[in-house]
């Protein structure tokens, strides 16, 4: 028997492909985000109304991670917004190499901001780089206070948390749910992550995210390389 | 499950080792970071299941998982971040800042020689 060191980056083929995203998004002065969240939180719905209220200060396309149905791709076109849709045929995230083939098929000349909406996951995707500028965690207050502490990865990661679905909590459903637990739980491992308590139904709370991502898209722009 | 993804990436990293020093890898070590949600027997199933009738059957896999390190805002310490109580080792502040995970490295491989 022989030993041998390697010391090999074993994704590097995902991290290769997610520098050149990079790299392309910044030559172009573009923003990317990559949203981040359990199946139901409401991250199509959030896709549609900030597309539908910001459509004409910015440029926005979408890129859809599904594990098998263009569903939300669907809801995004009706909005009328280009959007490119990604099957990953059960696989549990996006990869970069998935997302370098997607930006291809975007108008990149007339878009300002790129989201991608990764599979419905609050573990996996959190771990592959994509090349963005930055991920926003969604989290619905039917899903439970404790996810900050149970999942602490992608809260300590991600430049945004999104608490989606406020409008349950004065109907009385999801009572128990516990708004400033998540908020001490996520600045603990984060003290830079904006929150924004929003619901993408009714609309309460959106300006504030609006906001931020106008600001940030503006940034983006101007450091364009 | 991403597993299979970094048993694909692991097989071929190992395999190439191997190769280039024609023997049959018969073990290997990785780590990475905590953060990366890396579960070690979704992770070894997975290598199991892809490295059947390839020169990578039968490789023990030995994961050591690193924890995530921050810095500390008020005396610079680095140190290990507890996920459950985070803050600084040293002096206890809270005020940290979370250094990047840690990568998925294979660290090293066993060879049989002959
Ligand atoms: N009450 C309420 N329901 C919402 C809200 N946002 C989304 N939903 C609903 O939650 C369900 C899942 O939303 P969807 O956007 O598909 O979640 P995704 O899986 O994260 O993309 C749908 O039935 C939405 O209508 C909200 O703010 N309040
Ligand atoms: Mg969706
Ligand atoms: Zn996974
Ligand atoms: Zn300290």
């Amino acid at each position: 028997m022989s030993k041998i060191d390697i010391g090999r980056r074993i994704l590097s083929e995902n991290e290769k492909y997610a520098l050149d995203n990079g790299r392309l998004l910044s030559e172009g002065g573009k923003l990317c985000l990559n949203m981040i969240s359990s199946p139901g939180s409401g991250k199509t719905t959030i896709l549609v109304r900030t597309i539908t209220e910001l459509k004409e200060k910015i440029g926005i396309g979408v890129i859809e991670g599904d594990i098998q149905t263009d569903i939300d791709a669907e809801r995004i076109r009706a909005t009328e917004a280009p959007v490119v849709q990604i099957n990953t045929e059960g696989g549990c995230h996006l990869n970069a190499a998935q997302v370098a083939g997607a930006l291809k098929g975007l108008p990149m000349d007339k878009l300002d901001l790129i989201m991608i909406e990764n599979v419905g996951n609050l573990v996996c995707p959190s771990a592959f780089e994509l090349g963005e500028n930055g991920k926003v965690v969604v989290l619905s207050v039917a899903e439970g206070d404790d996810k900050p502490a149970k999942y602490p990865a992608i809260f300590a990661k991600s430049k945004v948390l999104l608490i989606n679905k406020i409008d349950l909590l004065t109907k009385g459903a999801a009572e128990d749910f516990d708004i400033e637990r998540v908020k001490t739980d996520a600045r603990r491992l984060n003290k830079e992550i904006r929150i924004f308590q929003i619901s993408a139904k009714t609309g309460e709370g959106m300006s504030g995210w609006y906001d931020w991502l106008t600001e940030f898209v503006r940034n983006r722009q101007s450091q364009r390389a | 499950m991403h597993e299979t993804m970094v048993a694909q990436n692991l097989l071929a990293a190992i395999s190439r080792e191997a190769a280039k020093h024609n023997a049959k890898p018969v073990a290997a070590r990785i780590s990475c970071g905590t953060l990366y949600a890396v579960n070690d027997e979704l992770l070894r199933f997975a290598f199991e299941a892809i490295a059947r009738d390839t020169p990578c059957e039968g490789v023990r896999l030995e994961i050591e998982h690193k924890r995530v390190q921050g810095r500390c805002r008020s005396c610079n310490e680095t140190f290990d971040v507890e996920l459950s109580d985070p803050r600084c080792r040293a002096c206890a502040a809270e005020d940290f800042e979370l250094l990047p995970d840690p990568p998925l490295v294979l660290e090293q491989i066993e060879l049989r020689t002959e």
